[in-house]
């Protein structure tokens, strides 16, 4: 088990340095001369020529590569140009809403997807299971940045029931930071909930129909004990997989909720960055982001040989 | 015994639009895919105002007779903008997922039937590009190359890309080792004879499932980065842009924003629907 985990470990260094290097690729990216375009409205000859000595792009581009993984690898993913911070400093202050965010949403898309999915397949071709389908489709197909702005409307605006924008730590004051990240997070769970009930569904599906449930029925065993112990227990093993790799897919969706709801995580650190044209920023929130979905993806087939004995060996 | 005049077996296109007529989602789905489609290319037409035309004296108006949609913050005709919207987001969706089959195909079919290094180069680019969430990439995309709805087009088409080499990939190697395909490379036919001629056409089902649902994620990402403002750039109308200028005005006009997001979602349900039942339509164990 421990030699399947290190080479699964080993397999990630070729995915890591390539993704590396596109990322690093992104910035010539820039129409025309990358000094000019990161120098923007400034075109005094004197700044393009500073920007062109503190980016290296003076230099061959796999010597500028090379000082630039450099410097990641110290943890120096550069400097903001607009708030003149490095970014890692930046990304170690806004990632903690986005975390907290991402953990919340994942807990509510389980608990409703993973109930719904064993319900539907238990109630397999009644109405339960038909209006299950329908709404995990419609959680699948609703794009979140517009369910976002009807629930602001609903509970916010009509109802006044939950703040509209704003986020409190849960470290600072629990309550008010429930109150104020459980819509963002629901909006933002809304899509993984949908497909989590699928996958449920059909793995409880495949499970119900197998034979060591049919072996624990023939023993006399109530069904509730049936689904819960035995058939359930089986078809969860993909849906841990599922949720850390899905974990690094709710960063990427933050983006679009922490925008409405104004939390100033992650995705508000990138968005505000690409209209600033502050590359570095924009660059280093995709390197971390991605970073965390590869080691997200290890832990999920860490995981997954965990939960499966012929892998434990 | 067959008589002689026993009708032609129906051919695999046909088989599966009998089986696809069968499910009433994915006919749902494909009828307002079709309806947004025409109303898409007929918007100049169909569209009662012109969708850019501001006018102070119908600022905000709800929904009436003459404004069926009600009006925006400029007072331009929601339903007019509506309409020409419809254009951005199927041509953003069609051409992305072109994009992503243009370059991902032939890389797959390349690694998939080339092999070795080949293989290694491609998977490995592919596995990084994978490794990137797809709305993050997509936006640095976007950012770099400079916001306008042919590059957000650029952006979701590139970003959707390694999806459709992977499938490829895994579709040639499950049937390059097929008896016909090593009867086609015995009786002397090229490698880029067999891979195109005998091995493309065994891959087009699933290509086609994974496009119509790589097109419902596409029509959703150009609204995101329209959303956000990389895409469609104001004061052309899509449903993403229409959506971020709704939000300045959700207490005093709330239905501004109702409309742009409820046809984006429409339009990828019946994306998804339809995907849903090709996947059926196409899968031998559904028959």
């Amino acid at each position: 088990m421990t030699r399947l985990i290190a080479r699964r470990m080993l397999q990630l260094l070729p995915t890591l340095f390539i993704l590396s290097v596109i990322i690093f690729l992104l910035q010539r990216l820039l129409p025309g001369d990358p000094a000019l375009a990161l120098a923007g409205d400034d075109q005094d000859p004197r700044v393009i020529a500073e920007i062109r000595r503190q980016w290296n792009l003076d230099l061959p581009l796999p010597v500028q590569y090379g000082y630039w993984i450099a410097d990641v690898l110290r943890g120096d993913l550069g400097q903001s140009m607009r708030l003149n911070t490095p970014v890692a400093d930046l990304i170690v202050q806004k990632l903690p809403a986005t975390l907290q965010l991402a953990v919340m949403a994942l807990l509510i898309s389980l608990a409703i997807g993973v109930t719904a999915g064993v319900i539907s397949a238990v109630r397999k071709g009644t109405i339960v299971d038909y209006v299950a389908n329908v709404v995990a489709l419609a959680g699948i197909s609703v794009p979140n940045f517009w369910l976002g702005i009807m629930l602001i409307l609903l509970f916010s605006i009509h109802l006044g029931w939950l703040p509209a924008s704003g986020f409190v730590p849960i470290t600072e004051d629990w309550r008010t930071s429930l109150a104020t990240s459980i819509l963002p997070a629901f909006v933002l769970g809304s899509h993984f909930a949908g497909v989590l009930m699928r996958h449920t569904r059909s793995a409880m599906l495949e499970a119900i129909e197998s034979d060591y449930v049919r072996t624990a029925r023939a023993k006399g065993l109530g069904e509730g004990r049936v689904v819960l112990r035995h058939a359930m227990r089986n078809a969860l093993t993909p849906i841990i997989t599922l949720g850390a790799l899905e974990f690094g897919s709710l960063l990427s969706g933050a983006v679009l909720t922490e925008q409405i709801f104004s939390i100033p995580g992650f995705g508000k650190l990138i968005v505000d960055a690409v209209f600033n044209r502050d590359y570095a920023v924009v660059q280093g929130v995709v390197l971390v982001t991605a970073t965390i979905y590869v080691l997200m993806s290890l832990l999920a087939d860490i995981g997954y040989i965990l939960a499966n004995p012929r892998l434990r060996g | 015994m067959a008589s002689a005049n026993a009708p032609a077996p129906a051919s695999p296109g046909a088989r599966v639009w009998r089986r696809l007529r069968r499910r009433r989602g994915a006919m749902v789905g494909l009828f307002v895919i079709l309806t947004v489609a025409i109303v898409a290319a007929l918007a100049p037409w169909i569209a009662p105002y012109d969708p850019v035309l501001q006018s102070w004296t119908t600022v905000r108006k709800p929904p009436s007779a003459a404004h069926w949609f009600g009006t925006d913050e400029l007072g331009r005709d929601i339903f007019s903008r509506i309409v020409h919207g419809a254009r951005a987001s199927m041509l953003a969706g069609v051409i992305s997922v072109a994009i992503a089959i243009a370059i991902g195909v032939p890389l797959g079919l390349l690694a998939g039937y080339v092999g070795r290094w080949v293989d290694v180069v491609i998977s490995r680019v592919t596995d990084a590009l994978l490794a990137c969430p797809f709305l993050i990439l997509a936006i640095a995309l976007a950012a770099f190359l400079g916001p306008s709805l042919t590059n957000a087009m650029i952006a979701i088409g590139v970003t959707a890309t390694p999806v459709m080499i992977r499938l490829t990939r895994g579709q040639v190697l499950a049937v390059r080792s097929l008896d016909y395909v090593d009867a086609a490379t015995s009786v002397g036919n090229p490698p880029p004879r067999v891979a195109l001629r005998h091995i493309l056409p065994n891959v087009l089902p699933a290509l086609m499932v994974q496009s119509t649902l790589v097109l419902a994620s596409a029509i959703t990402s150009e609204a995101s980065l329209s959303f956000l403002g990389l895409g469609q750039q104001p004061p052309a109308p899509s449903w993403g842009s229409m959506l971020n200028t709704a939000q300045r005005s959700l207490t005093t006009a709330p239905w501004i924003a109702v409309w742009p997001g409820a046809m984006i979602f429409v339009t990828v349900l019946s994306f998804n629907l339809l995907g849903d039942g090709l996947r059926d339509a196409l899968d031998p164990r559904s028959r």
